[in-house]
């Protein structure tokens, strides 16, 4: 018998279509809700990656750069396939196909391989390493791993090498992206302070963003300014590259001397506080110049704020292209506010994001009435707080910390809202609820070309205006009666 | 399988031996060593393996492979509808892996379906002082959530080996308390050298838990079958289901896609086994043969060829009403499929298409593009084993290049260097070639299309492949200026 553990032979069963009926109303009851919030161990559908894929989205930012996964293969298949599914774009990056010999002996030869192979194969300017699972667990020490290969001669003697802890055990993608882009700056600008100068440029730092359309739009914003600038790290033309029968493995990046010249940079702004807070505190420290944190410029509030501090840091006047795009936008949520006005949404997301989502509903008069963030601290949760506390749409919406979308499911289902905003896989939940999903997050898997329209400035404005209303109206024209179906909307 | 020597005019051994050394030319001297035999021109007339497989990969040269993990959870447990498999660990592998290989499944999300994301999401204090408590804490939670799911899988993640936690105990005991079956699945990603192992473990896991701890309510009947090694991608499993049925045989389980736990259990009650993926579930097709005496047979349901070889290789093994259906479902599709032919194929007629997929899909598919008048010039897979590279030389045309786990780099030259008019592989390589303006599709997903597997798969496939090779959007990535 195969049946090992002896266990008594029962037969096939069917499930009677009573107790499937049963179990189906219950999932959505009040009941079940209780029940599903009193979990302590089990999460069920997170809205949250780990560490290293942020770390990759980071390395993707500069000129040249191969992301290196220390650790095992399938690790750096599934950050790769993750974002090739978002952006529909290539993500090369390669890892050191750690195995069971690594976990005995450690991994510093699959690493010294893996780089000398890196090199020749790919001819990088810049290798960013960082960490899965298996090289934190068993703790190598990937400073001297790195300092052996280039004594070694694994690695040539200039090429960059940073690298960052990246537990997947601990924080989320967000951690990841802040862990690799600080060790990336450190290592860049290393030595490059010069006493005195000044590139003149602004820093900007535009956070753990997926949307290349955002980094076009921030580019734009300067550009409109007349404010020289360098994206820290800019992703925007490596995940939004042209077809045209070639194909560059490093479609974009910010130029690593750009990068290095940082910090001598005029000014610094940080957008989302919670994506970036390690490499802050670190420029702060270190880079000359000013040096600001901004929330990520969702809404006319937000957006405002970046221009306003634009203009202040370069003593210029808000040029009038900028203002008329405000008009404008404004003027788009005048025209159509009647088709947000009390509506009740579900937010969930990174914290910058609902830190946006959430001040752009209250502007329309629209209510976050669940706020979910999947990994949260306090501060986001006091931050949501304020933002819901200063205007009177915020009224009875309620924030839930570290609550994945499976506790959003029976918030959907026993107090309904008209519309969610997230990823992909709230997909499930908003069907469950029959209420429509706007795709503003990352990832988007279901859907094209989302991530090239922008959600940040005035434009972004104009963008998720434009995608929520229509789909109301939408929806109106497709479930009214004949007799109410008419030319006007 | 083809008897007759296929060449291809412009490839021959010295071309694809001239090809395969430029391509390792930039290599270090060790990973070339290590690369080379991986590499090889086929031999048709010899009809074996002509390159080595199963090996680790080299560090550092960007391998489209996985892990033991995602063997285990993407596609032998996942799969199964009616349990809740979690992703034990950090929350990343689950997450990645959540819905992303588009095994479908029946059923109501959440009641009778759990095709969800169900993980312990370790952290650090998981770590230092163990998972084990959060397991058992978590087993009893999915119960409780989830009355009606037939079972648990547990699909340990890399740290979960590392840390020595004790998942099989824990399941053990549970399973006990819970009275539900508790599967322990140990298919860390640092083991083996590709998904294949997690195959190999979760089989084995089904030996140990699963096997011969259900039998079927009804009767046994001579045309008992089961459906081995189809997951169900865009709804294939639901296309050769049907078309077994209308040749008269009971499919009484499938392993796995859409499967269901209670009737994989039972499937040491049937006559024969199909089984479609060989590299993922030989193992227990073997096991069911030695111990219960179920002999096992492979087929290909992909294009009108291998699809009549196939369903007259299986009415042997029956009697003559089986035969007489087979004959009859022949004679019915055969028109349909010729007519899709008379269709497509003078648009596809002598194109080249490239394959890099997983264990079963670099020479199962190559009839069906055949079938379309088109030539493969290129094939190998992520995974596979010598009795796959066995299985692959009859069907490729003699002289043409066999690559196992190819890095990118290698995969790119011969691209280069072959200009194939399609590329089927992944995801992680579709916009590399696209970039280049050599058309696409996803041959593991089916690129959100399918089902393929079937006549009423054949369709589908003739028009995606003939839509992704002649759409018209290719002819613009030349700007004119």
């Amino acid at each position: 018998m195969s049946n090992l553990l002896g266990l008594e032979v029962k037969k096939v069963t069917e499930t009677p279509p009573e107790e499937v009926e049963r179990v189906k109303n219950w999932i959505n009851s009040e009941e079940y809700k209780e029940k599903n919030f009193a979990r302590q161990a089990l999460v069920i559908n997170p809205a949250h990656a780990c560490q290293p894929l942020g770390a990759q989205l980071a390395a993707h930012g500069f000129e040249g750069t191969l992301p290196f996964v220390h650790g095992s293969q399938g690790c750096a298949s599934y950050y790769r396939s993750t974002l090739n599914r978002h952006f529909r774009e290539p993500a090369p990056a390669v890892s050191d196909s750690m195995t069971e010999d690594s976990a005995v002996f450690g991994g510093q030869n699959n690493l010294h391989e893996g780089l000398e192979n890196a090199v020749a194969l790919y001819k990088p300017k810049m290798i960013a390493v960082f960490t899965s699972c298996m090289p934190e667990v068993i703790g190598d020490d990937l400073t001297a791993f790195i300092k052996n290969a280039r004594q070694k001669a694994h690695i040539p003697k200039d090429l960059p090498v940073p690298f960052a802890n990246t537990p997947s055990f601990n924080g989320t993608h967000i951690h990841g992206y802040d862990s690799m882009l600080v060790s990336i700056l450190q290592y860049l600008t290393e030595g490059k302070q010069i006493e005195g100068r000044c590139t003149g440029k602004l820093n900007l730092i535009p956070g753990c963003d997926f949307n290349t359309g955002d980094y076009r739009e921030y580019k734009r914003i300067l550009k409109e300014f007349g404010v020289p600038y360098t994206i820290l790290a800019d992703i925007g033309d490596t995940f939004d590259s042209p077809c045209d029968g070639t194909y560059n493995i490093y479609a974009g990046g910010t130029k690593l001397e750009d990068a290095a010249d940082s910090i001598n940079g005029k000014a610094t702004i940080a957008i989302g506080p919670y994506a970036t807070p390690k490499t802050f505190t670190w420029l702060k420290d270190h880079y000359s110049g000013k040096h600001v944190s901004l929330p990520m410029p969702m809404g006319i509030e937000k957006t405002d704020a970046l221009i306003m501090k634009i203009a202040e840091l370069f003593g210029k006047e808000v040029p009038a292209s900028l203002k008329n795009e405000r008009g404008r936008a404004v003027d788009a949520m005048t025209d159509s506010q009647q088709y947000m006005h009390g509506k009740k949404f579900a937010v969930y997301g990174d914290p910058d994001y609902l830190m946006g989502y959430v001040s752009f509903l209250l502007e329309m008069g629209a209510r976050p009435h669940h706020i979910l963030c999947s990994r949260g601290s306090k501060k986001a949760e006091k931050e949501l707080q304020a933002l819901l506390d200063g205007s009177m749409y915020g009224n009875g919406c309620k924030i839930y910390m570290n609550k994945d979308l499976w506790h959003l499911r029976s918030l959907v289902v026993t107090d309904p809202v008209d519309a969610i905003i997230g990823d992909t896989h709230g997909k499930f939940a908003a069907r469950d609820a029959k209420v429509p999903l706007f795709r503003f997050g990352f990832p988007i898997f279901d859907r094209v070309n989302k991530h090239r329209y922008p959600l940040i400035g005035y434009q972004g404005v104009i963008n998720m205006v434009t995608e929520i209303c229509n789909k109301f109206i939408d929806i109106k024209d497709d479930t009214c009666e004949d007799r109410f179906f008419e030319m006007m909307r | 399988m083809s008897d007759k020597i296929r060449k291809i005019e412009g490839i021959t051994k010295e071309s694809t031996e001239a090809m395969i050394a430029d391509a390792l030319s930039v290599y270090p001297e060790k990973a070339r060593k290590k690369r080379a035999p991986h590499l090889g021109a086929n031999d048709q007339a010899a009809g074996s393996a002509c390159v080595k497989s199963n090996k680790k990969t080299v560090p550092g040269v960007m391998s489209a492979r996985g892990c033991a993990y995602a063997g285990a959870k993407g596609v032998v447990w996942g799969p199964i509808r009616d349990m809740v498999h979690v992703s034990h660990g950090p929350v990343g592998c689950g997450w990645y892996s959540w819905g992303t290989r588009r095994n479908l499944v029946t059923g109501i999300n959440g009641v009778t379906q759990f095709a969800m994301q169900f993980t312990s999401d370790f952290q650090e204090k998981d770590i230092v002082y163990g998972g084990d408590k959060k397991l058992k804490t978590l087993l009893a939670e999915a119960v409780d959530l989830f009355p009606l799911a037939k079972g648990i899988s547990v699909l340990s993640e890399c740290p979960v080996g590392l840390i020595g936690d004790d998942i099989n105990s824990v399941a053990k005991q549970s399973a006990k308390e819970l009275d539900i079956p508790i599967i322990p699945c140990n298919c860390e990603g640092f083991r083996g050298v590709s998904q294949s192992l997690g195959h190999h473990i979760s089989n084995d896991t089904i030996r140990d838990y699963i096997i011969e701890t259900r039998e079927f309510a009804e009767p046994s009947s001579p045309y008992d079958i089961a459906l081995i090694g189809d997951y169900n991608i865009g709804g294939d499993v639901w296309s050769a289901k049907s078309l077994l049925e209308e040749i008269g045989l009971n499919v009484k389980s499938v392993w796995t896609g859409d499967g269901e736990l209670e009737k994989i259990a039972a499937t040491h009650t049937v006559k024969l086994n199909l089984i479609h993926c060989y590299r993922s579930m030989n193992y227990m097709c073997k096991v069911m043969e030695e111990k219960y005496g179920i002999p096992w047979l492979e087929f290909n349901f992909f294009g009108p060829t291998k699809i009549r070889e196939s369903l007259r290789a299986i009415g042997a093994r029956f009697d003559d009403t089986i035969k007489e259906k087979v004959e009859l479902a022949i004679a019915k599709y055969e028109p349909i499929m010729q007519a899709i032919i008379d269709e497509y194929k003078p648009r596809l007629d002598g194109k080249k298409v490239m394959l890099l997929v997983g264990g079963l899909r670099p020479r199962h598919t190559i009839g069906a593009y055949e079938d379309l008048g088109m030539d493969c010039v290129g094939s190998g897979y992520e995974f596979a084993h010598t009795d796959d590279y066995d299985r692959t030389s009859p069907e490729m045309p003699d002289a043409t290049v066999v690559y196992d786990d190819p890095s990118e780099y290698e995969f790119e030259k011969f691209a280069h260097a072959l200009k194939p008019d399609l590329i089927g592989s992944g995801i992680k390589e579709k916009y590399v070639f696209q970039k280049m303006g050599i058309p696409f599709r996803q041959m593991h997903s089916w690129d959100y299309s399918g089902p393929y597997h079937g006549y009423n798969g054949f369709e589908i496939f003739a028009r995606d492949v003939d839509m992704a090779v002649n759409s018209p959007t290719w002819k613009l990535v030349k700007a004119p200026f």
